[in-house]
């Protein structure tokens, strides 16, 4: 139990968050960039969405509304447990409904519903940095993007072609933000990055283990990396509809349904899914 | 007289930091000053390459041939000298005090370089296909397709079929990798082509080829080469001109068949004779 008697409001201390908050005006200022922080200690291990907390706990006030999402659910185990977390050190109002929301944080998706101006969506990163794949030294890789050079990505892209004539990486699909630094848009699926270019809203990542915090600020050109002749591709869902709430045009969960043993599709945003069929279900009693 | 293509003036490579000593021109100990221990691994070099031709470059073992060459690829900073390359801006701007930006393109659209060492030049892991793409990307292209294309064509001037293009050179034998290494090289038609001991550690037959295959690029390709090898033998065979390196300085040049049948300076004697 975090009580208010002994904790600071939202946990962090007042210098903490200050100091966290700098490093996010840097990132803002800096879209793409990488910006170490003095990542603190949470009563939560590290990797399971402390540079996320961090973030969350630096800026939220008294009025704000937070909503918690773990790979599209509100309701894991770790979701719920950070929801507890802030909930009991800041006492704000939670939320499972995107649009309520004023700060979101998420792991592995951005909400299906478009974000607003007025609201800020928090990404959990595990491994903030997009070159690692293509070279282990921390201090190569921000050379690298010192220099913007970039050919060591744009080959791994270039091998994937050769070796398996697709594009095999699935989430963390390489972002170029602004046309300056390639970005990790943290370990959303490809149907989501989209979502980052041109957006109303502000997003920020925090990596709590490699104490790194980045961001994209509202209407930021953020693009998927592709070859001239070979497009950016996301997850095709054409023909699939959720067996819930019928949405389509979503990302979508394959699940083999034990009964008959076929392939069916859930909403992967649990929150979205469950306000279409409340709202469903809303306009049925209506009728009555 | 014709303007070289290449001009290296007063080039020093030097890793120390120097003493009164050894800066007034003091004698050194082979190329280390005997007081402050600094090694002048180039020191004053010249050189002119000419359009089209090989320039053969020898000397013993830690005379600064792999200084001069890497110089030249800017793998590190030299401490003093200019270079100008027709190639680039007319030959009117010193390539060495160009911006990082500046040199990185001069190296992926002007220069070509292959390594003694394959390990150096060539990501061992990735396809061979990859390897050579990645001179491309660092130039610029962005065209899948068109890369492709123009792997398939180097692959084929180097005699490297097609089938084994996904194959990490790490598979190869040397003599493949270092068709690899020279494809990569030429992949942008670089003007210069910067040969570093090419054939050394191959087998004789092997060399051969490699070295038969080098003749047929120059022309080919119209490129100019700086060929560096410890084997006169090699030289003879592919170098139009050839400088001889000593303690990090050039001692003698001129035409090949001149420094190799009658070298004035003693050390020149001293090597064409020991290796007849
Ligand atoms: N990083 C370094 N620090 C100090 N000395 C160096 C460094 N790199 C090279 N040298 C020295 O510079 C000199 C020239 O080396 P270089 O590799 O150019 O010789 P080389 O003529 O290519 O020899 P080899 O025939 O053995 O390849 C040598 O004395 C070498 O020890
Ligand atoms: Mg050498
Ligand atoms: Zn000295």
């Amino acid at each position: 139990m975090i009580d208010t008697k002994h904790y600071n409001f939202a946990f962090l201390d007042e210098g903490s968050k200050r100091e966290i908050r700098r490093s996010i005006l840097k990132a803002v200022a800096i879209p793409g960039y990488q910006v170490p922080f003095g990542s603190r200690e949470l009563p939560i291990g590290r990797g399971w969405g402390t540079g996320g907390i961090q973030i969350t706990l630096s800026i939220i006030g008294k009025e704000d509304v937070l909503k918690v999402i773990d790979q599209g659910s509100d309701e894991s185990v770790n979701a719920v447990n950070i929801k507890k977390m802030v909930e009991e050190c800041t006492g704000v109002e939670i939320t499972t409904d995107s649009e309520k929301a004023t700060i979101i944080q998420s792991r592995h998706r951005i909400p299906e519903i478009p974000m607003r101006n007025d609201q800020i969506l928090v990404l959990q990163v595990p491994t903030p940095e997009p070159l690692r794949i293509v070279e282990p030294k921390e201090s190569v890789t921000k050379q690298m993007h010192a220099e913007a050079e970039y050919s060591g990505m744009w080959l791994s892209l270039f091998e994937d072609l050769t070796l398996y004539d697709k594009i095999s990486i699935s989430s963390e699909y390489p972002t170029m933000v602004e046309n300056r630094y390639i970005m990790n848009p943290s370990p959303i699926p490809r149907y989501d990055n989209r979502k980052l270019n041109d957006s109303e809203t502000l997003y920020l990542f925090g990596a709590g283990r490699e104490k790194k915090i980045y961001a994209i600020p509202p209407h930021t050109k953020v693009e998927s990396l592709f070859f001239d002749d070979v497009p950016f591709e996301t997850e095709n869902f054409e023909g699939k509809s959720c067996r819930l709430c019928g949405a389509t045009g979503v990302f979508l969960d394959e699940i083999v349904d034990e009964a008959t043993g076929e392939k069916v599709y859930e909403c992967n945003d649990t929150g979205f899914c469950k306000g279409r069929r409340d709202r469903q279900h809303g306009n049925t009693n209506f009728k009555n | 007289m014709e303007t070289p293509i290449l001009r290296i003036d007063h080039l020093t490579v030097r890793y120390g930091n120097t003493c009164e000593y050894c800066r007034n021109g003091g004698a050194l100990n082979k190329n280390t000053c005997p007081h402050c221990k600094t090694v002048w691994a180039c020191n004053d070099v010249n050189v002119q390459l000419y359009e089209g031709e090989i320039l053969g470059i020898v000397g013993e073992s830690g005379s600064g041939k792999s200084t001069l060459m890497k110089s030249l690829y800017f793998d590190f900073d030299i401490t003093e000298g200019q270079g100008y390359l027709q190639a680039y801006k007319n030959g009117q701007e010193d390539i060495f005090a160009q911006s990082l930006q500046q040199k990185k393109y001069i190296r992926n659209h002007i220069m070509g370089m292959v390594y003694q060492n394959p390990m150096l030049g060539l990501r061992m892991d990735y396809s061979s296909a990859g390897n050579i793409a990645e001179k491309l990307i660092a130039a610029g292209q962005r065209n899948f397709g068109a890369m492709n294309d123009r792997v398939a064509e180097l692959l084929d001037a180097v005699e490297i079929l097609q089938s084994r293009k996904k194959e990490p050179p790490k598979n190869f034998s040397g003599g493949m990798q270092q068709r690899v290494q020279i494809s990569k090289a030429l992949a942008n038609n670089p003007a210069v082509l910067l040969l570093d001991e090419v054939t050394t550690g191959l087998d004789l037959s092997v060399q051969v080829k490699v070295l038969e295959l080098i003749r047929e690029i120059r022309q080919k390709f119209n490129v100019s080469m700086m060929l560096v090898s410890h084997d006169l033998a090699v030289i003879r065979m592919l170098a139009d001109r050839t400088i001889v390196m000593l303690d990090g300085k050039i001692i003698e040049q001129g035409l090949t068949d001149q420094i190799l049948d009658d070298p004035q300076q003693p050390y020149t004697q001293q090597l064409v004779h020991s290796l007849l």
